[in-house]
């Protein structure tokens, strides 16, 4: 084995170790959590594991969250990993969402299925990036913290996009506020026989070229200079300014073509006051997968399983389905905790 | 605290000055018995014994990385020694914390200055008595400013504001927030690091003072020629292991001279004349080799002047020329726009007017990477902060200033093959101790660090290198590597500016020193004999 391999090898058993661990430890937490609360864990994971895994309906409804997920986590990460914190995943969702579901429906009279997908998710991406315009240029030139900026355009993001489902792209139909609904046949295809459509294959192409592009080209390694050390990106000449803006507005993209292809891909139709809150959820798992784009992608497929299969079970065992939050939480919880234990672990201190 | 012995000197004055002092002379304070601290892997400190002796000054000399830092933090209560004993007036203590330090009578001055800026003298010696209650009592400060202000021979308005003071003075009052609690120990942790040849005198001066009131003082240093000067007791530190020691009456009554040639031996041992060099003697011994004839202008800064950011001097009216082939020297004390200036010639930040030329070429407007093509290179002082990406193994790094540059890139796709071999060999041709080249910098030692940074640097044919601080913090050895590689590039065209705050340094090193005070060139100074003394005025020039 090379030396770079072996060095990298161990970092990376070191990563996988440090990213299970607190995994595992939520899993037990929980797990007492449930005896308290008068139910079998074993039989509870159990049910979870055959309702979003094991089984074929529950294994089709995982992959089918997935899609979003990883998407939102491919956005995430491109920002994350250049040390800017968008918080803002929720507005710019369903702003894509909004976009999709208010344009699909009237494009596919004149542009057909095909052209109207495409078209669709581009402008959908458009109006991502457009969206983190304002805190991305506040945070390259004036310094704003961004965690405030995005955080309250997204508040504004979710009020905009539900305006614009109330407003100009409303339904004439009755009833609750929502748009026209794409038709079954011009969604995104389902692929060969099952339920689960095409947004799979757009998530998993989008969280492979995020990986490539931050491990394998310039730019990603000079987005990565500018989270790992920001002066030392100013002064090997960098232009911070220009890659928080490309950084900030790659991330809105990907994280709104995540609001379109849930639309496009399951419910062809935006209501009022829909919002899945995804953008939050995600979180913790890009930050459990320490921003590896393949490391999230296992975590997001955990999750899945664990949100899909819990849910279910959790109904079958009459617990709240709350509990899966707490899973979430305790992992991030036992993270911090492993992760102090780790970097207080004494490393070479300089003598003198 | 410890009643009076009957031997106290001037015992009136000494209670009026608020110093409780036992004896006269030769009583031992502190003694430090087999003192052994290690960090992984690493002994810091090896069976060390210390003693400290009422009315002397016990210098400590050694390297950096000699293990002096850690012993001072074990006596200020920082450290806990892993074995051995400190006994306090012949009683053995613990010193488990900075307060118990100062419950036993030590007082320590750090290296880096600790005062709040914005807040005023009396302000800051307040901030350290913390124990007396919420309300402050300055009338009483006011009297104990008064008496150590006396005591040091000094004067100043305890309300002005500490940013407004001169380094010298900023330093006084760390000496006097360290005597506030009424200190027997002074403990001065490398004291001459900031400070200008008159303020050095100073220091002298009420050093002497102090002694004079009974007070021990130790003096962390590794120059040879303060230790001289200074000390009435030296102990040698190398490697964690105090090496020798000079007791007083080997050291009163001697010259200079034979003083050093003692503790060079002592340090040395018989390699003494391989590596003599690397011992910072008092300075600008070695005579430089006579350079030929000027080179052409290179690079010329022009009437630039800089606002600076709030807590920066920034720049007024800075002009300057750099020769090929000459070392040009950039003295002062720090922080009085240095850093700025050499932000400017690198490109990462813009003046607000006034230019930067790279030979006849207006620079002003290019930014880093293109005054790179054009052979310019900045070695920053802040290795860790922005010269290096921590977390980035050494290769990386090593290309942290071409990313996206042939033959490193290919149409934006790595080449790591290629970044290994690169790294591969920088790491040879410098001398970089690093596992192998997928070692993250951060597990690198600062003298490594810089080794690697200058390597980068000075990598594909620079025509001019601004080298902020570069032996700031090494080892001797490497610091001596650094100035090799100064003298070497110059020898070979280059045009290089040297900042540095160590006046010895910059005589060892430039051809022609510029000095800088408050944002200002208040001079510029050929290197020829005399020039140290000028150059000490020009620092404290307006």
């Amino acid at each position: 084995m090379s030396a770079r391999a072996s060095s990298v090898a161990a970092r990376a058993a070191e990563a996988v170790a440090a990213s299970l661990v607190p995994a595992i430890l939520a899993l037990v937490a929980t797990g007492l959590l449930l005896v308290i609360l008068g139910h079998d864990p074993l039989e509870f994971y159990g049910d979870m594991l055959d309702r979003g895994l094991l089984e074929w309906p529950g294994f089709q409804e995982s992959v089918i969250r997935m899609a979003p997920l990883l998407l939102i986590a491919a956005g995430l990460i491109v920002a994350f990993r250049a040390n800017l914190w968008n918080l803002g995943a929720d507005g710019q969702f369903l702003l894509g969402a909004a976009f999709a579901a208010g344009l699909a429906p009237t494009l596919v009279d004149t542009l057909g299925a095909t052209l109207t997908l495409v078209a669709v998710m581009a402008i959908a991406a458009v109006v991502g990036a457009l969206w983190t315009v304002i805190p991305a240029v506040l945070r390259a030139w004036y310094g704003v913290n961004e965690i405030i900026t995005t955080l309250m355009m997204s508040f504004i993001g979710i009020a905009v996009a539900n305006v614009l489902v109330k407003g100009p792209f409303r339904t004439d139909t009755g009833g609750v506020a929502r748009t026209d609904t794409l038709p079954l046949d011009d969604r995104l295809p389902l692929l060969g026989d099952t339920q689960i459509n095409a947004g799979i294959i757009i998530a998993v192409l989008a969280i492979l070229a995020v990986h490539l592009v931050m491990t394998r080209t310039s730019v990603g390694l000079r987005l990565r200079v500018l989270g790992e050390n920001p002066r030392a990106a100013q002064h090997a000449g960098l232009h911070t300014g220009r890659l928080t803006v490309c950084a900030f507005m790659a991330s809105g993209a990907l994280i709104a073509l995540a609001g379109a292809v849930e639309i496009l891909g399951i419910w062809g139709s935006f209501r009022a006051d829909f919002n899945p809150s995804f953008g939050l959820i995600v979180i913790p798992l890009v930050f459990l997968a320490r921003l590896h784009a393949i490391g999230s992608a296992l975590f997001v497929a955990a999750f899945a399983v664990i949100q899909i299969g819990g849910e279910s079970a959790a109904r079958k065992s009459e617990v709240s389905s709350d509990i899966l939050l707490a899973l979430v939480g305790l992992m991030l919880l036992f993270m911090a905790v492993t992760e102090y234990l780790r970097t207080r672990r004494p490393t070479a201190v300089g003598a003198g | 605290m410890a009643a009076r012995g009957p031997t106290a000197p001037e015992p009136a004055f000494a209670s009026r000055l608020g110093l409780d002092l036992q004896q006269s002379t030769n009583h031992c304070l502190v003694a430090l018995r087999g003192i052994t601290k290690s960090f992984p892997g690493v002994v810091a400190n090896d069976r060390i014994d210390l003693d400290v002796h009422a009315g002397e000054v016990h210098a400590l000399l050694g390297e950096n990385g000699a293990g002096k830092s850690t012993l001072i933090s074990i006596l200020a209560g920082m450290y806990r020694p892993d074995e051995g004993e400190i006994l306090i007036e012949g009683r053995a203590q613990e010193i488990d914390s900075p307060r118990a330090a100062i419950e036993l009578g030590i007082g320590t001055v750090y290296q880096h200055l600790t005062l709040v800026p914005t807040l005023s003298v009396l302000e800051n010696l307040m901030l350290g008595i913390g124990s007396q209650g919420a309300r402050l009592d300055l009338g009483a400060a006011r009297d104990r400013f008064d008496e150590l202000a006396k005591v040091l021979g000094v004067s100043f308005d305890p309300d002005a504001t500490v940013a407004g003071l001169a380094l010298g003075q900023r330093q006084q009052v760390e000496i006097m927030k360290a005597l506030w609690r009424r200190s027997r120990v002074l403990v001065l942790d490398e004291p001459t690091s900031m400070l200008t040849p008159q303020d050095y005198d100073e220091l002298r001066h009420y050093l002497e003072r102090l002694k004079g009131q009974g007070l021990a003082i130790v003096l962390i240093t590794h120059k040879l020629h303060e230790a001289i000067e200074m000390g009435d007791r030296v102990s040698i530190l190398r490697s964690g292991r105090k090496v020798g020691s000079l007791e007083p009456d080997a050291v009163a009554g001697r010259s200079a001279d034979e003083l050093r040639g003692q503790i060079v031996r002592i340090m040395f041992g018989d390699e003494t004349p391989e590596v003599e060099s690397a011992v910072e003697l008092s300075g600008a011994e070695a005579p430089r080799e006579a350079r030929p004839a000027r080179g052409p202008v290179v690079l010329s800064v022009t009437d630039v002047e800089l606002a600076g950011d709030p807590q920066e001097v920034g720049l007024r009216g800075v002009s300057l020329e750099l020769h090929a082939g000459e070392v040009t020297g950039i003295a002062g004390v720090d922080g009085n726009g240095q850093r700025e200036l050499a932000e400017v010639i690198a490109g990462q930040r813009r003046p607000d007017s006034g230019n930067v030329f790279l030979g006849d070429e207006d620079a002003t407007r290019l930014g880093v990477a293109e005054r790179q093509q054009r052979g310019l290179r900045y070695v920053t002082d802040d290795r860790l902060g922005e010269g290096t990406v921590a977390g980035f193994d050494v290769a990386m790094n090593s290309v942290l200033k071409r990313i996206g540059e042939a033959p490193f890139w290919s149409h934006g796709r790595v080449n790591r093959a290629e970044i290994d071999r690169y790294a591969n060999q920088l790491v040879e041709d410098y001398d970089v101790r690093t596992p192998d080249v997928y070692a993250r910098v951060a597990t690198l030692s600062g003298g490594n660090i810089q080794k690697l940074v200058l390597a980068r640097e000075l990598a594909f044919s620079p025509k001019v290198v601004v080298f902020n601080k570069p032996t700031h913090g090494l080892d001797v050895r490497t610091a001596e590597f650094v100035r090799d590689t100064i003298t070497r590039l110059a020898s070979e065209g280059v045009a290089a500016l040297v900042i540095s705050t160590e006046i010895d340094e910059l005589i060892t090193l430039c051809d022609r020193i510029a000095v800088m005070s408050r944002g200002v060139v208040t001079g510029v100074v050929d290197n020829a004999p005399g020039a140290e003394e000028r150059v000490g005025e020009l620092m404290v020039a307006r």
